[in-house]
C-alpha cells in the first residue's frame, strides 16, 4: 500500500481536513464531557468524607484533574510540533503549535482556577504555594511567554521559529511540573497533592475523570483545528485557492 | 578555537571596561534592590534573617535579567553579530564567551558583594560563605540561560520586558535551590550540600546545552 504521509503537510490540503473533522471532534468533546460530568456529579457516592457532606466538593476533580493532565500534554504537543517544524522546515507545523498554545494556556488556568475553589474548603486557603500547583503556574507563564513571544515578532518566518526555540526550552520544565510531587525538602513545602496512581482510584471515579479527559481531548482538536484554519486563511491570503474560496467556490 | 574563545572574551571585557558605568549599574541596582527591603518590612533581626536568602536571589535574577538585554544588543546594531555568524568558528563557543565576559562583569561582582549584603541582613558567617558559594554556582547559569533569552529577543520593540517574561520562568529552579542552600545552612551547614551540588548539576546541564540553543536563537533572529 503506497500512502502518501505528508499529502496534508500542505495547509491547502489540510484545510478542508480539518473542517470536516472539527464537527466530530466537537461532537464527541460535547457528548463525553457531559456524560461523564453527569455521572461523576451525579452517579458517584461521596468517596472522602463518610458522613461528612462537606467533602461532596471533591468533585471538582474531574474538571481539575483533566484539565491539568490537558494542560501538560498539550505543552508535549506544542513542543512537538514546534521540533518538527524547526526539523523539517514545514509551515503546517508552525501553524500546529501556535494553533495549539492558547487551548494548553486556557486549560492551564483551568487546573488552577480549580486547584483554588478546591482549596479553599478543604485546606482554607485559595493558594498554598503547593509544589504542583507552584509549577502549574510556571507552565502558565511558559505558555504565555509563547504567546507574547510570538505576537511581538512581525515577521511570520522568525516569530514561528523563535516561539518554536523557546517551546522546546521550556520543555526541561517538564519533568519538573510532572514530578513535581517529590518536594525537595517536606519541612519548606506544604504538598497538598499525594503520590497516587489511576489503579489506586476508585472506578466509579476512575472512568469519570478519563472521560471528562478524553472528552477535553477532543475539544482540544476540535478548537485547534478551528483556530488553525483561521491562521491557515490569514497566512495564504494571496495564495490562488484562499482567493477561489472568497470569490465563493463550493464551500469545503 | 581557544583562540577564538580569548579574543572574544578580551575583546567583550576591553569593551565594558571602557565603559564601566554600564558595569556599576548593575552592581548598584543589586544593592539598592537587596537595601528597600528592610526599609520596606521592618528592620527586625529575626525578619531580616528569615528574609535575606531569598531577597539577595531575586535581587540576583533581576539584576542578572537588567544586564542581559545589552549582551548581543550593541554588536547586532553595529553589524558586528552578522559578522560573527559568518566566521567559520562553532558559534556555540563565541556565545560561551560573550557569556563568560558578561558574567565576570555583571555576575562576579555580584558574588564578591555578597559579603556585605549578608551583614545587611544579619546573616551568620557561615551562612554568608554558603550564600557565596551559591551565587557562585548560580549566576553562570543565570547568564547561559539568559542568553537564550537575550538572543530571542534580539531587536525587538520592548525587547527588555519580554526578555524577563520569557526568561524568569525558567530562572525559578536555581532561585529555589539558592535561596534553599542559603536558608538551611542556617540550621547546619552540611545541610546546604545537596541543594549547591543541584545548582553544580544545573550548572553543568546549562553549560552542555544553553550555548547551543543561545546559537540557534541568534541564528534564527538574525537571518
Amino acid at each position: 500500500m503506497n500512502i502518501n504521509w505528508f499529502k496534508y503537510a500542505s495547509p491547502a490540503a489540510f484545510y478542508p481536513l480539518a473542517g470536516r473533522m472539527i464537527p466530530w471532534f466537537a461532537g464527541v468533546a460535547a457528548v463525553l464531557v457531559v456524560l461523564s460530568l453527569l455521572w461523576g456529579f451525579l452517579g458517584t457516592a461521596d468517596q472522602l468524607g463518610g458522613s461528612n457532606p462537606q467533602k461532596e466538593y471533591y468533585r471538582i476533580i474531574y474538571i481539575h484533574v483533566a484539565g491539568a493532565w490537558m494542560s501538560m500534554w498539550l505543552y508535549l504537543v506544542l513542543a512537538g510540533w514546534s521540533a518538527i517544524g524547526l526539523v523539517f522546515n514545514t509551515r503546517l507545523s508552525f501553524m500546529m503549535a501556535k494553533a495549539v498554545a492558547p487551548t494548553g494556556a486556557i486549560f492551564t488556568f483551568i487546573a488552577l482556577w480549580t486547584g483554588a475553589f478546591w482549596g479553599r474548603p478543604s485546606w482554607g486557603t485559595y493558594w498554598d504555594w503547593d509544589p504542583r500547583l507552584t509549577s502549574e503556574l510556571i507552565l502558565f507563564f511558559l505558555y504565555i511567554g509563547y504567546i507574547a513571544l510570538h505576537s511581538a515578532i512581525d515577521d511570520t518566518r522568525r516569530a514561528d521559529r523563535a516561539a518554536a526555540l523557546l517551546a522546546i526550552v521550556g520543555l526541561v520544565m517538564l519533568p519538573v511540573i510532572y514530578w513535581s510531587i517529590n518536594c525537595p525538602d517536606p519541612t519548606q513545602c506544604a504538598a497538598l497533592h499525594q503520590r497516587s496512581a489511576p489503579g489506586s482510584i476508585h472506578p466509579s471515579i476512575r472512568w469519570p475523570m478519563l472521560g471528562v479527559t478524553l472528552g477535553f481531548w477532543s475539544y482540544s482538536f476540535a478548537v485547534a483545528f478551528a483556530r488553525l484554519r483561521d491562521i491557515i486563511l490569514l497566512r495564504e491570503k494571496d495564495s490562488a485557492w484562499v482567493q477561489g474560496l472568497l470569490q465563493g467556490e463550493p464551500k469545503q | 578555537m581557544l583562540g577564538t574563545f580569548i579574543s572574544i572574551l578580551g575583546r567583550d571585557l576591553t569593551l565594558a571596561l571602557r565603559r564601566r558605568t554600564d558595569v556599576l549599574t548593575v552592581l548598584f541596582f543589586f544593592l539598592i534592590v537587596v537595601s528597600l527591603f528592610p526599609l520596606g518590612v521592618g528592620s527586625e533581626r529575626a525578619l531580616l534573617r528569615e528574609l535575606g536568602p531569598g531577597v539577595v536571589w531575586v535581587a540576583a535574577l533581576l539584576a542578572s535579567m537588567l544586564a542581559l538585554e545589552r549582551l548581543f544588543a550593541a554588536d547586532h546594531e553595529d553589524g558586528t553579530l552578522e559578522q560573527m555568524l559568518l566566521t567559520p568558528q562553532p558559534l556555540g563557543l563565541l556565545v560561551l564567551a560573550k557569556v563568560l565576559a558578561h558574567w565576570l562583569l555583571t555576575g562576579l561582582p555580584l558574588v564578591l558583594i555578597a559579603p556585605l549584603i549578608a551583614m545587611q541582613y544579619h546573616l551568620q558567617d557561615s551562612q554568608m560563605l554558603i550564600m557565596m558559594a551559591s551565587l557562585l554556582l548560580g549566576t553562570p547559569t543565570l547568564g547561559l540561560i539568559g542568553a537564550i533569552g537575550a538572543a530571542l529577543t534580539l531587536g525587538l520593540r520592548g525587547g527588555g520586558i519580554l526578555l524577563s517574561l520569557l526568561i524568569l520562568p525558567l530562572y525559578i529552579p536555581i532561585l529555589i535551590y539558592g535561596e534553599g542552600a542559603v536558608t538551611v545552612s542556617a540550621i547546619a551547614l552540611a545541610d546546604a550540600e545537596p541543594y549547591l551540588m543541584l545548582l553544580g548539576a544545573l550548572l553543568l546541564l546549562a553549560l552542555l546545552l544553553g550555548p547551543w540553543a543561545a546559537a540557534a536563537a541568534l541564528r534564527i533572529s538574525v537571518e
